[in-house]
């Protein structure tokens, strides 16, 4: 069939330039092929959210979409967000809330919030629930997740006071 | 997946991929998530003709290619179409929203797909251009049967126009599901209503979704309510007819009789 592409992008701010094939997914491209396995595939048919990663910005499912899809965008996974040692306020305040067991879900969580708050910076609890209503967690339950939100909104708002 | 995708920037470049047998793919929620990537995918998102929301005389013209979440967020939407606004708020997820797009979900042509009662209660036109040129066609018409539409060879959806109801117009849209993200509905209802001063209904559109192999406008029903009040008996009246004209079919989500009852009830919420 086709032959392979030489993709370049930004992916967490560096740039890439990647041959493959432009009808790989995106989230084999990153996970397998890049590394960057907080991007996780839960269902692969845009059910769980798992594999959510920004792309320009915006929340997109990286199992939904192709490599060539990605040519010259800026593409921000969990990693990008924050690291270990620098965590975001997102996940600075999933982990102190408790909003995180198995932690499968949360990178995709955080993407989807990262996308709720550049947006709305101090969403109301049910914003926070729609805003992750595509983001399933079999472990914990919203609640703690929520509050999550909430806080990082707030830690936010503070940050840029 | 060993594919041919192809991302062009404009609709000059899109033709001669057509013509070569690659297939379109906008969002590719419907595309990638049910059937597998076709081999030769051409991908819509760059062409900037195929997006944008605008007046035009009168209609509201939607690029196939703007997204249910842009559209949501975007005034003219927001503002003069909320029974479309409300079904899209209602699709799929946050995540699915910002990916799928309105031109996907009307050429995947489900009885089910969100945004269709709606447009068919806004007596929407759908935009097609090829090489040639576009032409315009009722949505009605072009929608033909599950996934099958009246879109013709090295044909595209470049926009759906709808008409901008006058303010004061009643719009309302229902959808009922199994829980309230991800579900695709069981039945669901669109209705745009004119209204003369003293409450009596000039006209009436309705349709509804989820009850027969396309979304149904209701002719009878719709007559019914003209001319009368939204009361409650009108409006069980309405339901019943309803009832009698729709199809449904029993599937995985609801049984058959479960939604022609279901059906029946949702116009009571037009009650004033
Ligand atoms: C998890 C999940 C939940 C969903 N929930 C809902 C829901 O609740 N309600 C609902 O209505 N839908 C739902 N969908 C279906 C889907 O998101 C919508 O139908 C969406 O609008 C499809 O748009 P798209 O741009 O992603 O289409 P694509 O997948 O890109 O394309 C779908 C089909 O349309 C064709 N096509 C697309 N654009 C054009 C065009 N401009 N011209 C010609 N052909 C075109 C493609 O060739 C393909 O055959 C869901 C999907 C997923 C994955
Ligand atoms: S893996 Fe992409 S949505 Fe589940
Ligand atoms: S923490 Fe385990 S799935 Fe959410």
């Amino acid at each position: 069939m086709s032959g392979m592409v030489t993709l370049t992008f930004t992916l967490n701010g560096a740039p890439v330039r990647i041959e493959t094939s432009p009808g790989r997914r995106v989230v084999d491209l990153i996970r397998e092929d890049l590394g960057l396995t907080a991007v996780k595939e839960g269902c692969g048919s845009g059910e769980c959210g798992a594999c959510a990663v920004l792309v320009d910005g915006v929340a997109r499912l990286s199992c939904l979409m192709l490599a060539a899809q990605l040519e010259g965008r800026e593409v921000v996974t969990a990693e990008g967000l924050g690291t270990i040692d620098d965590p975001h306020p997102i996940q600075a305040a999933f982990a102190a809330a408790g909003a995180v067991q198995c932690g499968y879900c949360t990178p995709g969580m955080t993407v989807a919030v990262a996308e709720l708050l550049a947006r709305n910076p101090s969403p109301q609890r049910h914003e926070a629930r729609e805003a992750i209503s595509g983001n399933l967690c079999r472990c914990t339950g919203y609640v703690k997740i929520v509050d999550a939100v909430m806080d990082a909104a707030q830690a936010m708002g503070k940050e840029t006071k | 997946m060993n594919a041919d995708v192809r991302c062009p920037g404009s609709l000059a470049e899109l033709w001669p991929l057509l013509e070569d047998g690659f297939a379109v793919m906008a969002g590719g929620t419907d595309l990638l998530a049910r059937r597998g990537a076709p081999g030769r995918v051409a991908c819509l998102e760059r062409i900037a003709g195929l997006q944008g929301i605008r007046e035009e005389e009168g209609l509201l013209r939607m690029g196939a290619c703007e997204t249910h979440s842009r559209l949501l967020r975007h005034p003219l939407t927001a503002s003069g179409l909320p029974v479309l606004a409300r079904a899209l708020s209602v699709l799929g997820s946050p995540l699915v929203r910002n990916m799928g797009t309105i031109g996907g979900n009307i050429v995947t042509a489900s009885p089910a797909g969100d945004t269709l009662p709606p447009l068919y209660a806004l007596d929407a036109v759908v935009e097609l251009a090829s090489r040639q040129g576009t032409r315009r066609v009722p949505l009605d018409g072009f929608i033909l049967g599950p996934g099958r539409t009246a879109l013709g060879e090295g044909e595209i959806v470049s926009a759906v126009l709808a008409r901008i109801p006058a303010a004061g117009e009643v719009q309302h849209f229902e959808k009922v599901g199994r829980r309230k993200a991800l579900a695709i509905s069981v039945v669901s209802l669109a209705a745009v209503l004119r209204l003369d001063g003293s409450g009596t209904v000039a006209s009436a559109r309705l349709a509804l979704g989820s009850v027969g192999p396309t979304v149904l406008r209701c002719p009878r029903a719709e007559a019914m309510l003209t001319g009368r009040r939204l009361d409650r008996e009108t409006l069980l009246a309405v339901g019943e007819t309803l009832r009698e004209e729709i199809s449904p079919i029993d599937d995985l989500r609801a049984t058959a009789a479960y939604r022609r009852t279901v059906a029946g009830n949702l116009p009571l919420r037009l009650a004033v």
